[in-house]
């Protein structure tokens, strides 16, 4: 998937991908993230 | 550091309260049935029985009554295989009791030093006669208990839910009511003071139970760190504290003072870590770590539950309490000279976390993963989490391990389930934040540790420091028991 010039939005879970993490892939993919959000599910 | 001084844990105890009255006072069902009252006859079906909580052989595991690798033999789901066949259906466990919810309301009476619980007098008196026997309540306790109220005036009492809150069991009942403290403090209204006396009773009934466990004499305590997620406080100083000192209190630590270490979900973990260094450096001989239940959490899961037709599983309140003190020569140690932390600059990435908290500990004593015999991670049970699509999260974090393992050269791929097996265990603890995270395998590392049957375990905990919106950072700690060769 090209995610060049795409807006994302990054929800992560802790003991998973954090959203830090997939907005830092993101933005090395040329997105631009809008928002990142890390959830906690336990 | 002196490599031979380590401090000890001299011993663990929990305890558990079935409280299914309660679960409309979690903070998922209040809102929702806020919302829609509708909900509360579907959800109150679901509610437990006490026979069918005790039974339940994740809360025998957690008591220490079986080992938690055993819950794998044992068919599944467990909720409908519960004890009694197995011979798992004892209040009474090796590692603490599991009690019935009419007598953690009298706990609630028994905790609160300002006329905040009332209970009704006919409950009073059934509470006072079931109390009659037990082992940790003595006759000062009942004293406590007084008369009670009339019926009426706790339900005018609980007429405007701003200015009490009612107390009920599961079949409807109502016996009782917290109210405010103030009226205009938003930090002490009815739900805030239900939390936090739920948390000091049951952070009390677990520390009373490992003093008459093990002793020394309370009266030999020198602190107390309370390591719950509760918030203590009034307007001014909102998590001001220091539920440690209250929960000393309620224990006869006459010498103890004590403060509160909050941390999320690691709390206990950094609290144990605290202890440590205290009893090393002299400060203190005996430091007691003690978090009580977190009442909030009762109920989070229900939805996921009820859509499978499933009892309202998340109906326990759980406690913990651990001794710390100098080394014996005997107990299990507690290595304060590798203790893993999840560092500001680390990085949010699993492969970050789990190389702070286990491979760089590991490496510092020159040990490998499979030196660990068991690692003790986050402990939910995954009949809790499962149902509302959480997943299983323990078995989610060992697989992390073991990958870690592998990247390093010291597992081969094929052998990640062999590992996982072996170094780790099925989750059993109650979705009670702090407790299920590592701590709640401590009981069980000591023993297998003490009886010479494990050489070391690692307990490492998350917190979800992002939830607090102060930071977007989450936070982890580890550390390594082991046995002492005297």
């Amino acid at each position: 998937m090209d995610l060049k010039n795409k807006r994302i939005i990054a929800l992560g879970e802790r003991d998973g991908v954090q959203g830090s993490a997939i907005a830092r892939c993101a933005e090395s993919a040329g997105a631009e993230v809008v928002l990142e959000v890390t959830h906690c599910f336990v | 550091m002196n490599d031979n001084k380590h401090p000890v844990i001299l011993g663990v105890r929990y305890f558990l309260a079935h409280t299914p009255g309660l679960v409309r006072h979690g903070s998922k069902p209040s809102r929702d049935l806020l919302a829609k009252p509708a909900l509360w006859p579907s959800l109150s079906s679901h509610l437990r029985s006490y026979q069918d909580a005790v039974a339940y052989p994740p809360h025998q595991a957690f008591l220490g009554a079986i080992y938690p690798d055993e819950l794998e033999n044992l068919p599944k789901p467990w909720y409908k295989n519960a004890g009694p066949d197995y011979g798992l259906d004892s209040r009474w466990n090796p590692h603490g009791e599991i009690m019935p919810e009419e007598e953690f309301y009298a706990l609630l009476k028994l905790a609160d030093d300002f006329d905040l619980v009332w209970l009704e007098e006919d409950f009073s008196k059934e509470a006072a006669l079931a109390w009659a026997d037990h082992p940790l309540i003595d006759d000062s306790d009942i004293k406590k208990l007084g008369a009670g109220v009339p019926i009426s005036a706790i339900e005018a009492q609980t007429n405007d839910p701003a200015v009490a809150l009612p107390l009920q069991l599961r079949n409807g009942r109502l016996i009782g009511c917290v109210s405010r403290a103030h009226q205009q403090d938003a930090t002490l209204t009815p739900d805030v003071l239900l939390e936090n006396l739920a948390c000091k009773s049951s952070a009390a009934m677990a520390f009373r139970t490992l003093l008459s466990s093990y002793g020394p004499d309370a009266a030999n305590i020198d602190y107390v760190i309370n390591s719950g997620e509760e918030a203590v406080g009034e307007r001014y100083q909102r998590g001001g504290g220091n539920l440690g000192k209250a929960v000393a209190e309620m224990c006869g630590c006459v010498n103890a003072t004590g403060a509160d270490v909050k941390a999320f979900c690691s709390g206990p973990v950094h609290a144990l870590i605290m202890a440590g260094a205290l009893v090393n450096a002299g400060v203190f001989k005996n430091v007691a770590v003690v978090a009580g239940c977190s009442l909030a959490k009762l109920g989070m899961k229900y939805e996921g539950h009820l859509s499978l037709d499933q009892p309202v599983l998340e109906d326990v309140l759980a406690g913990m309490a651990v001794l710390v003190s100098a080394d014996d020569g005997v107990s299990p140690r507690l290595r304060l000279d590798s203790v893993g932390r999840h560092s500001v600059g680390a990085g949010a990435s699993q492969q970050a976390i789990f190389k702070c908290l286990v491979s760089e500990p590991l490496e510092r004593l020159g040990l490998r993963y499979q030196d660990i015999d068991k690692y003790a991670t986050e402990l939910h049970n995954p009949e809790l989490t499962e149902p509302s699509g959480s997943g299983n999260v323990p078995l989610l974090n060992y697989r992390l391990i073991a990958g870690m393992a592998t990247l390093e050269d010291q597992l081969d791929k094929e052998d990640i389930s062999k590992f996982v097996e072996r170094h780790g265990m099925p989750g059993f603890s109650p979705t009670q934040g702090h407790i299920a995270s590592a701590v709640s395998f401590l009981g069980h590392a000591w023993d297998k540790i003490a009886a010479g049957e494990m050489e070391r375990a690692m307990f490492l905990a998350k917190g979800s420091l992002f939830l607090g919106r102060m930071t977007q950072l989450s936070d982890g700690l580890s550390f390594i028991l082991e046995r002492n060769q005297g």
